[in-house]
C-alpha cells in the first residue's frame, strides 16, 4: 500500500496519524479510499468536480511534483504528499 | 564526516550544440533597436489609455462621476468598475493550469467598492493623445471616504486593525494558498490574515531537548521591486467581429489571453495574444495589469487602445515582492549535526491574498537534512500593492533568516560554515522538512565546489573586511509547453515555440532542437508564437523554460528526424528500419553508397510526400531542484556605514548548461539583484501609505559601478528527467546574496545585520549600538 503523508492540520481527521497506508493505483483511487477511511478528508484535497485537485494544491509522488494530478499512477510502495503548489518568478 | 560519495561534478558528456555559447538569433534586432517591445505597436486610429489611480491607501469609493471627462473633446471612452464584469472570488484554475483567485486579480486591475492602496486603479480613459487622456482624468470626480491604512503585517494582525476585506475567508485548508471571500450572507471574520499553514516532521520538541547548541534569529525584509527596464505596455483591438487582438509584453501570452477573456466574459478563442519582446519581467509580468483594461476601453471606443505605464505607476501600481518578518530556531549537536528546526514566516501579501510565503516556507530549509522540524506561515493583507512574483518568489527572505542563523550556529560550533552545511546537506533519498524525499540533487557537489574554490581559500587581508557564505534552494517548476518545427527547402528549420524569451531562451531552444538532428544551430530559426499559432505553453517563470519547452523542442526534432528517415526510405525504396540518421546524414545501414544529407532531403521533401513538420506538446515532470552557494568579500566604511562588495563568487548546479554564457548571465543577474536587495533597495512609505521613492533616482538599484565582476562556477549534476540533464537556473542565484553579505558584514565588524536593506544608516546604527553609543 502507498504511504500518504497527512498535512498537519488534517491530522485531526486521521486520529492524529501523520502517515497512513492507503490502497490505490492512482491518486484518484487513493483519495477515494482515504475518504472511505477518514470521511470528510476529500473535500480538502479535490474540487467539487472530483476530477481535479483543489487549485493551489500539488500532489508529490515519490519526491516529484505530479503533472497529472488525480491521474498520476501510484506504486505499491509509493510515498504521497499533498503540498501547496509554488508559483515561479523568472530569471530575466 | 561526510558519509556520501559525490556525483560527477562538471559533467563532460560531449554534444555538438548543447554546451556551446552561440550568438542569439534575436541579438542583432536587440542591439540595433529593431526589436519590438510592448509599447512599439502603433495602429491607424489608435487611442491612448490612461489609468486614474487612488490617491489614498485605504478608502471607500462612494461614487465616480465621469461625465465631464466623457464630454471632453478627444475622449472616446471612460471605464470604471461599473463597466467591468464582476469575476467570481473562488480560487480557480484557468482552463490550462494557471492558478489565481481571478476575483481578487480583477479587483486589483480595477477597484470595486474600495481602493486598497495608493495607486489602485479606479477608472481608465481612452483619448486621442496621452495629454488629452490625462486632462480627462483630472475631470473625473471620485468621492472617497478615507480610511486608516494598514501598512505592515504587524499592524494588520492586531485585534483592532482596520479590516481591508469585510468578508475575507481566512483559509482553513492547510494546503491552500490565497484565500477567497465568504458568501454575502456569511458572518464576517474581521481578519487580515488570509492564509495560515504549517509543516511538521519528526518530534521537534525532543529534537531541541537533544540539542547541545541552539540559535534563534529574527529577521525583517522590506518590499522590493523587480526593477525591470520596460514598464508594462500593450495594445488591444476589439474588432467589429467580436474578436480581440492584443500585442503586449508579458511572461505568458496565454495568461494574457486567458485572463482577458475571463475578466471580460468572452471565450478564450475570441482573444489572440501576440507576444512582443519583453524588457525584463522577473516574475512581475506573469499576471495582467494593462491588457484587460485596454481591451475594455477598445470595446467601448471601437478603436485600438494602447496603455503604457509610467515608472511611477510601475512602482505604485504593480506588484513588488512581499515584506516579511521571519523567526527561526535551530538546534544542533556539538559535533555539528542539525537535529531540530522551528520557524514562523509572516509575509505581507499587499492588498489581496497570495504572498509567496508558500514557496518561502518550502524553500527555507530545502537543501538540508533535518529530522525534526515545525514550520508555520501566515499570509497577511495590507494597504500596499498586491505582491507579485519576483525571481524565486518568497525564497530570498526565508533564506536570509535561515542562512544567517546557520552562520551563527557554525561559529558557535567552531566549524567552517561550508563544512557545517556539507555535514547537514540533503542528498538523493534524504527527506526535506516539508516531507518529500529528494530526487537526484547536486547540493553536496555545489557546496564542495564552493569550498574548493580559490576565492574561498584565499586569505582576506585588510581591516574592516569580511567574508561570508550562504546557500539557497529553489524547487524549479515545469508545465505544459509546445513547439512546432517546419523544415524549409534550403535545409533550415523554422521553429515556433510558446515561451516568451526573457533570458535568451530562443537560442537555447534552437540548440536543443539542433542537437537532435546534428544540424548547425544557425540553421534553426526560433520564434515565439502567438496564441493562435502554437499550443498552450505556461508562463515563462519558475525557471521552467529551458526544461519544459526544451523538452518540446527535443520531441519536435525527434519527429522531424523520423520523417526524414521515412523520406530517405521512400527514395531508396527500402524499409525505414534500414535507414539510420547520423551527423545530419541519412544512410543505408548496409549500403554505404546510399547517403543523403539533411539538406538534400529537405530539398526533395515536396515530391517525396509534402512538407515536413514536427510538433510536440508536453507537460514533463521532474524539473529537479537547484542550489546556489555564494561567497562574498565586503569592506565596511565605519565612518559612513557603506558596504562595498570587493569580490563575489556564485556556484550553482545547472544540471546541464545548454548555453553556458547565458547560464552565467542568469547567475550574475540574480546575484546582482540580490546584492541590491541586501544593501539598498526598499519601498519607503509615509504614514498615509504613500510611497516616497517611486523613481529609479530614489529607489537605488546597483549599477555596474557599484560591483566587481561576479565570478561564476557552473556545477553540472545532470537531471535524469531531461534528455540533456537540464535544471532551471534563473531563480536560485537571487536566494543566497542577502545572507552571504550579512555574514560577511559580521565577519568584518562583528555586527549581525538582521534587517534589510543593510543600508549605511542601519550599519552605522548597529555599529553604534555595539559600541554603546
Amino acid at each position: 500500500m502507498a504511504e500518504v503523508w497527512i498535512p498537519p492540520k488534517l491530522q485531526q481527521l486521521t486520529g492524529g496519524h501523520q502517515q497512513v497506508q492507503v490502497e490505490g493505483t492512482t491518486v484518484r483511487r487513493l483519495v477515494n479510499n482515504l475518504e472511505a477511511m477518514y470521511p470528510g478528508i476529500k473535500e480538502y484535497l479535490i474540487d467539487e468536480s472530483e476530477e481535479d485537485l483543489i487549485p493551489g494544491l500539488a500532489v508529490i509522488v515519490d519526491g516529484e511534483v505530479s503533472v497529472l494530478g488525480m491521474l498520476e499512477k501510484v506504486q505499491e510502495n509509493s510515498e504521497v504528499h499533498f503540498l501547496p503548489s509554488i508559483a515561479g518568478g523568472a530569471g530575466g | 564526516m561526510l558519509d556520501y560519495k559525490p556525483n560527477m561534478v562538471l559533467s563532460n558528456e560531449e554534444f555538438n550544440s548543447v554546451g556551446k555559447s552561440p550568438i542569439r538569433h534575436d541579438g542583432a534586432d536587440k542591439v540595433t533597436g529593431r526589436a519590438k517591445y510592448g509599447a512599439d505597436t502603433n495602429m491607424a486610429g489608435m487611442l491612448y489609455g490612461k489609468i486614474l489611480r487612488s490617491p489614498h491607501a485605504h478608502a471607500v469609493i462612494k461614487s465616480v462621476d465621469a461625465s465631464e471627462a466623457e464630454a471632453l473633446p478627444g475622449v472616446y471612452a471612460v471605464v470604471t468598475s461599473a463597466d467591468w464584469p464582476e469575476t467570481s472570488m473562488k480560487l480557480t484554475d484557468l482552463a490550462e493550469g494557471s492558478i489565481h483567485n481571478l476575483g481578487f486579480l480583477s479587483m486589483n486591475i480595477l477597484a470595486r467598492g474600495k481602493a486598497l492602496y495608493k495607486g489602485h486603479p479606479v477608472a481608465a480613459v481612452a483619448a486621442v493623445s496621452p495629454h488629452v487622456a490625462e486632462e480627462a482624468m483630472a475631470k473625473i470626480k471620485v468621492d472617497y471616504e478615507v480610511l486608516k491604512p494598514v501598512l505592515t503585517a504587524e499592524e494588520g494582525m492586531k485585534a483592532d486593525a482596520p479590516i481591508l476585506h469585510d468578508r475575507l475567508a481566512a483559509v482553513t485548508n492547510p494546503a491552500l494558498r490565497p484565500g477567497g471571500l465568504l458568501e454575502d450572507d456569511a458572518e464576517s471574520m474581521q481578519t487580515n490574515i488570509s492564509n495560515r499553514f504549517e509543516f511538521s516532521l519528526g518530534d521537534v520538541e525532543q529534537g531541541f531537548k537533544d540539542a547541545d547548541i541552539i540559535v534563534e534569529k529574527e529577521t525583517t525584509t522590506q518590499a522590493v521591486h523587480q526593477g525591470y527596464i520596460e514598464p508594462q505596455a500593450g495594445v488591444a483591438h476589439w474588432q467589429t467581429d467580436g474578436n480581440v487582438t492584443i500585442w503586449s509584453s508579458s511572461q505568458g501570452q496565454f495568461t494574457v489571453r486567458d485572463q482577458t477573456a475571463r475578466f471580460l466574459g468572452i471565450p478564450v478563442s475570441r482573444v489572440k495574444a501576440i507576444p512582443m519582446e519583453i524588457g525584463g519581467g522577473f516574475g512581475a509580468k506573469g499576471i495582467t495589469y494593462v491588457e484587460p483594461v485596454a481591451a475594455l476601453l477598445s470595446r467601448k471606443s471601437g478603436r485600438p487602445v494602447k496603455i503604457q505605464l509610467t515608472r511611477i505607476e510601475v512602482f505604485e501600481g504593480t506588484g513588488p515582492t512581499s515584506g516579511t518578518q521571519i523567526k527561526v530556531k535551530l538546534g544542533a549537536t556539538k559535533d555539528g549535526k542539525l537535529i531540530a528546526a522551528e520557524a514562523e514566516l509572516i509575509y505581507e501579501a499587499g492588498a489581496f491574498p497570495g504572498s509567496p510565503v508558500t514557496a518561502g516556507i518550502q524553500c527555507m530549509m530545502g537543501q538540508y537534512d533535518i529530522p525534526n522540524a515545525h514550520l508555520k506561515a501566515l499570509d497577511v493583507v495590507i494597504n500596499r500593492p498586491k505582491a507579485a512574483a519576483y525571481r524565486a518568489p518568497g525564497a530570498p527572505a526565508s533564506a536570509f533568516c535561515m542562512e544567517t542563523a546557520m552562520d551563527e550556529l557554525a561559529e558557535k560550533l567552531g566549524m567552517d560554515p561550508l563544512e557545517f552545511r556539507l555535514m547537514n546537506s540533503g542528498k538523493e533519498g534524504s527527506r526535506r522538512v516539508t516531507g518529500p524525499v529528494n530526487p537526484l540533487v547536486g547540493y553536496i557537489e555545489t557546496l564542495q565546489a564552493a569550498k574548493d574554490h580559490q576565492h574561498y581559500n584565499t586569505k582576506l587581508d585588510g581591516k574592516l573586511r569580511g567574508r561570508g557564505v550562504a546557500s539557497g534552494f529553489w524547487g524549479n517548476n515545469s508545465g505544459p509547453a509546445s513547439a512546432v518545427a517546419v523544415v524549409n527547402s534550403d535545409g533550415t528549420v523554422s521553429l515556433t515555440e510558446g515561451s516568451p524569451d526573457i533570458g535568451g531562451s530562443r537560442v537555447a531552444m534552437a540548440m536543443q532542437f539542433a542537437e537532435v538532428l546534428d544540424i548547425p544551430v544557425e540553421d534553426v530559426k526560433p520564434q515565439v508564437g502567438d496564441t493562435d499559432s502554437i499550443g498552450f505553453t505556461s508562463n515563462t517563470g519558475g525557471s521552467s523554460v529551458t526544461f519544459k519547452t526544451g523538452w518540446a523542442c527535443y520531441n519536435a526534432a525527434q519527429s522531424v528526424k523520423q520523417q526524414m528517415v521515412e523520406r530517405a526510405a521512400k527514395i531508396w525504396e527500402i524499409p525505414s528500419d534500414d535507414v539510420e540518421y547520423k551527423e545530419s546524414v541519412l544512410q543505408h545501414k548496409s549500403d554505404p553508397e546510399l547517403k543523403l544529407t539533411f539538406k538534400q532531403i529537405a530539398a526533395r521533401m515536396i515530391p517525396t510526400g509534402g512538407p515536413i513538420v514536427g510538433s510536440a506538446g508536453v507537460n514533463p515532470p521532474g524539473p529537479g531542484p537547484s542550489i546556489g552557494v555564494h561567497i562574498v568579500d565586503v569592506g565596511v566604511d565605519v565612518e559612513t556605514g557603506k558596504v562595498e562588495i570587493l569580490r563575489y563568487t556564485a556556484v550553482q548546479d545547472a544540471g546541464k548548461a545548454i548555453h553556458p554564457a547565458y547560464v552565467e548571465g542568469q547567475i550574475q543577474g540574480g546575484a546582482v539583484q540580490g546584492i541590491g536587495w541586501a544593501l539598498n533597495e526598499e519601498y519607503v512609505y509615509n504614514d498615509s501609505g504613500v510611497m516616497l521613492n517611486s523613481s529609479f533616482l530614489d529607489y537605488r538599484m546597483p549599477t555596474s559601478l557599484d560591483l566587481p565582476m561576479i565570478d561564476t562556477v557552473i556545477v553540472e549534476i545532470a537531471n535524469p528527467n531531461h534528455p540533456y540533464g537540464v535544471r532551471g537556473v534563473g531563480e536560485v542565484p537571487i536566494v543566497p546574496p542577502m545572507a552571504a553579505i550579512s555574514n560577511a558584514i559580521y565577519d568584518a565588524i562583528g555586527v549581525r545585520m538582521v534587517d534589510l536593506p543593510m543600508s549605511p544608516d542601519k550599519v552605522l546604527e548597529a555599529l553604534w549600538a555595539k559600541e554603546g553609543k
